[in-house]
């Protein structure tokens, strides 16, 4: 008689799939995974700590190497965080140059989230697509703070530059070409039946995994709950944009693609509103480089393309701050993976990992 | 409901209990006595006015020399309302009853929080280091850790 038994596969760190350095310790009957143990840490670079040991002012660039991806919204929630402990209230202009960033950003972000997506499931054409925008979008944001990817553009009490006409034009000129290619990247895959085989009824997340991990952002909103901080707690302009928050029922992969890809039609739709109603006035605050924060703790969220990332930060008055911890959302993500890959083939581990757009610097910090 | 409501709702199930704001510091949060760890939070969790089943994160602020606060912040998904919890721990002896049971969230945050502030959590499953390596000595995020590579900033 043949023995069988259940053996232990190693996942990574170095994985194509695992957009970082994530390690998925396997137990394997055959094909089927028994138990999934993720390791983390292998990115830990103390950010935490890093951040007890310099100014308020010189956190910002440390904030960027949390999600490398969306640098401005890892930026402005540390900002945010910041200016409510120390009760500042940013310009109205800059208000609207962040929306403008966030979304931006939120755009870049899913349209490499899209392209790194369709390579793991094995289609290498929408990667050639959505990089091509990508890059376009990028582009832009060298135009406003002259990085491509590490910004350190959101500042306490505004922006570090102002944001010129020209460069609104711009952004208009970019919706104008890139938003009649968002139904160009659906028909690559929609009714794609490999594409469909893949993707429908797979990596189902439960209401009830849903609330006791606190999963955020699209992936919430791919099970049917309309929660988004930009709607429940309005940060920024926010309150005076219009915008509606996709939804999908199945909680499947294709549900979470769906939701992804109606999310970058609202965002060009905020983006287009910013441009007409952004006002003039000054952009950032005038702002010593070095100063004091009040004794105080604060919790502060606001929804990242990855969903709901928070910053909980402690003052002791000092021009220091005495503890900053940052809630990731993929932190929360990467934690499903134990219970989510419970008897799923090989394959549909990749499609499950990668339709929940983690990101391995957020997780470890 | 505000969090003055939230409070007022836990001192009507624990009314021989002094429950306070913390409010030198944060309006926002509760000062939670340690032996109402996990009874009270499982209350809020399970009352259906409060109904705070997600779980957002949990964490702590070391205060040398004998405090080490545990913060927790859950939310609900209905009500759409938040609260942070303040758990006031001794510094040298830091034990708090694990939350795993009640949200299956606070896993790695726990794991977290005994790697990097060494604060054990009896109950919990599978308590091993997170971020750091396994063989690794000492808890970073405390504020007298002391490690050659880490140089205060000069003034």
């Amino acid at each position: 008689m043949l023995r069988t038994e259940e053996f232990e596969l190693n996942m990574g760190p170095q994985h194509p799939s695992t957009h970082g350095v994530l390690r998925m310790l396997l137990k394997m009957d055959g094909e089927r995974v028994v138990d999934c143990d993720p390791v983390v840490g292998y990115l830990h670079r103390s950010i935490e700590k890093m951040a007890e040991n310099r100014t308020f002012t010189q956190v910002i660039p440390v904030t960027d190497r949390l999600d490398y991806c969306t640098s401005m919204t890892s930026n402005y929630v540390y900002v945010l965080a910041v200016e409510k402990l120390a009760d500042l209230t940013p310009p109205p202009r800059a208000e609207y140059i962040r929306v403008i960033m966030t979304e931006l950003n939120r755009i870049a972000s899913h349209l490499l989230w899209y392209g790194t997506f369709c390579l793991e499931i094995g289609a290498t054409t929408p990667f050639l697509y959505s990089f091509r925008d990508r890059e376009k979008v990028l582009d832009l944001f060298e135009a406003a703070c002259g990085a491509r990817l590490l910004y350190n553009y959101v500042r306490v009490g505004g922006v570090s530059r102002d944001l010129s006409p020209r460069f609104l034009e711009r952004i208009v000129e970019f919706l104008d070409y890139w938003e009649p290619l968002i139904p160009e990247y659906e028909q690559l895959l929609d009714e794609n039946p490999i594409f469909y085989n893949r993707t429908k009824n797979v990596g189902i997340v439960s209401q009830e995994m849903i609330r006791s991990y606190g999963v955020s952002g699209p992936n919430i909103r791919a099970a049917g709950l309309a929660r988004d901080v930009r709607r429940d707690d309005p940060f920024a302009a926010y309150k005076e944009l219009e915008f509606d928050i996709p939804t999908e029922a199945e909680s499947d992969v294709f549900a979470r693609y769906r939701v992804r890809m109606r999310e970058m039609r609202e965002s060009a739709k905020i983006l287009r509103q910013c441009v007409k109603k952004i006002p003039g006035g000054a952009f950032a605050l005038p702002l010593n480089y070095r100063f004091k924060v009040p004794a105080g703790e604060t919790y502060v969220h606001i929804e990242s393309p990855r969903g709901d990332i928070g910053c909980f930060l402690v003052s002791d008055g000092s021009d220091i701050p005495y503890r900053c911890k940052f809630r990731g959302p993929s932190f929360i993500h990467i934690q499903l993976f134990k219970k989510l890959l419970e008897g799923v083939l090989i394959p549909d581990i990749m499609a499950i990992c990668a339709s929940f757009d983690i990101v391995l610097p957020e997780t470890d910090r | 409901m505000e969090v003055p409501e939230i409070l007022a709702k836990l001192q009507g199930k624990y009314p021989e209990r002094d429950l306070q704001l913390d409010l030198s510091l944060n309006t926002n949060c509760v000062i939670l006595p340690l032996d109402l760890v996990p009874e009270a939070l499982q209350f809020l969790r399970d009352d259906p006015d409060t109904e705070m089943d997600y779980f957002d994160f949990s964490t702590c602020v070391d205060h040398p020399p004998d405090r080490l606060d545990l913060v927790y912040s859950i939310a609900s998904i209905e009500k759409k309302h938040r609260v942070q919890l303040k758990v006031i721990l001794d510094r040298y002896n830091p034990t708090v009853p694990t939350v795993t049971h009640l949200w299956q969230g606070a896993d790695w945050s726990e794991r977290e929080i005994y790697d990097l502030f060494g604060v054990f959590f009896p109950g919990h499953k599978d308590l091993r280091r997170l971020m750091m390596p396994e063989d690794w000595v000492g808890h970073p995020l405390r504020k007298d850790y002391a490690h050659p590579n880490l140089v205060k900033r000069p003034d």
